[in-house]
């Protein structure tokens, strides 16, 4: 991982500062970022697979395309799914996909675009909050998470796990409305 | 390096990921709460998928073909590698977080080890597997002290746990399936040097659980050998119902 590219990641995610992330730019071929674009997080499908970071490398040899995917949690059942709707969207346009699942790195939530952060928000789950956040939101009980419905932070952790792994369930004291909260990982 | 002896390491580790995993799969629909009852599943889920991964690696290792399921599903009750501990039945809720705070410590310290191993598909699974038991360990400690520090009849039961599962841990640190070679080659975790930090957190998450650490010093052996308890028997016949009653059927 070069300092540069962690600097120009950084800037992109904004106040997201992760230096000591074990973040390095996946190497996609830009000309299949636009398909890749399709397939989307069977979970939470406004995501798809580049906002979600787990691309790590598509790259095209010999009409074929070659796919590093790194899961977000071991026992994830969308990474499955995942791996069929890359090789039937590119089925439509004639190509073969070889998808390799990759661990190491772990994936971490700082792997979500800003975009990807935005989109998952309005579709009613929180962001991450940093990893010290998280942590007091989830065992000390903080008051931190950002209620999707009204964006009050006056939330109440109901349960540490979740629908899936990645989240937790937390409602807003506020409004009422319980809402998913997709914890911080790292 | 000798591929058997990996193969079998491997599956020394990954074994009570499955069991475990089923275990508390076998709670799906059926924890004492909502909260608990995902939570379950959860962790569940969690340790399934460790098991995938190490099993992938265990079946291109052994280079004869077999699948992951394969390995899950195929094998005879003495085949199976995974320490007693976590073959325990659910019973009560109490035994279910006991099971799970006893073997989440040790299996975190483990975890921590094997990033530095030598194998680098070994240290990618644990390095993911380490972010997910921390959250487990979590779970299962606040409940342990909970219901240790709770209302009398939790204190009571949750003790009678703790004094029910003991003889159970010091199997944890056997070093059966693990052979010196592959500690050698820095690819294997010397478990020994896991115990002393093992006792002491543990001893120290159960005092303020306000619970007795038990003084016991007979333990009990056998599963790392494939010499199971009897309700080892029940819960494979479940997890192998389908494969065995249908052979090679798929969903
Ligand atoms: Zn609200």
């Amino acid at each position: 991982m070069t300092k540069d590219s962690n600097i120009k990641r950084s800037k992109a995610i904004g106040k997201h500062l992760h230096f000591n992330s074990s973040y390095i730019e996946p190497n996609i071929d830009p000309h299949l970022r636009e398909i890749l674009q399709k397939v989307s997080d069977p979970e939470i499908p406004v995501l798809t697979v580049l906002d979600l970071g787990v691309i790590r490398e598509a790259i095209e040899i010999d009409n074929v395309i070659h796919i590093k995917l790194t899961p977000t949690y071991s026992g994830c059942p969308a990474m499955d799914v995942l791996g069929d709707d890359l090789k039937t969207v590119f089925s439509t346009i004639g190509k073969e996909v070889e998808v390799k699942l990759v661990l190491s790195p772990a994936w971490s939530t700082d792997w979500i675009s800003e975009e990807g952060l935005q989109k998952m928000e309005a579709y009613g789950i929180a962001r991450p909050l940093s990893e010290s956040l998280d942590k007091e939101a989830l065992i000390g009980n903080a008051r931190v998470v950002k209620c999707t419905n009204c964006g009050s932070r006056n939330t109440k952790k109901i349960s540490q796990f979740g629908s899936t792994a990645c989240k937790a369930l937390f409602q807003c004291e506020d409004c009422q409305e319980p809402f998913d909260y997709f914890k911080c990982l790292k | 390096m000798n591929k058997e002896s990996l193969y079998d390491y491997i599956l020394t580790i990954a074994d009570n990921c499955l069991i475990l995993g089923q275990r508390l799969g076998e709670l799906c629909g059926h924890g004492p709460s909502l909260e608990t009852d995902i939570a379950g599943t959860n962790i569940s889920l969690d340790l399934i998928g460790q098991t995938r991964s190490f099993y992938q690696y265990a079946a291109d290792i052994e280079g004869k073909g077999k699948t992951e399921d394969d390995i899950a599903f195929l094998r005879l009750e003495k085949d199976y590698k995974n320490c007693l501990l976590v073959e325990q039945p659910n019973d009560h809720f109490g035994y279910v977080i006991g099971r799970q705070y006893l073997w989440d410590t040790f299996y975190l310290l483990f975890l921590n080890e094997l990033q530095n191993s030598s194998d680098e598909t070994l240290s990618a699974i644990a390095k993911k597997g380490i972010k997910e038991v921390s959250y487990h360990r979590r779970f299962s400690g606040d409940w342990v002290k909970r219901l240790g520090d709770g209302s009398e009849e939790s204190h009571l039961k949750m003790q009678e746990v703790v004094n029910g599962l003991w003889p159970y841990v010091d199997e944890l640190f056997d070093m059966t399936g693990v052979s010196k070679e592959l500690i050698k080659q820095g690819i294997a975790v010397d478990l020994s040097k896991l115990r002393e930090t093992y006792f002491k957190q543990v001893s120290a998450l159960l005092e303020e659980a306000t619970l007795e650490v038990p003084e016991r010093k007979y333990f009990v052996y056998g599963g790392k050998k494939g010499v199971h308890s009897e309700y080892f028997g029940y819960l494979l016949s479940d997890l192998q119902y389908m494969q065995r009653t249908y052979p090679n059927m798929t969903w």
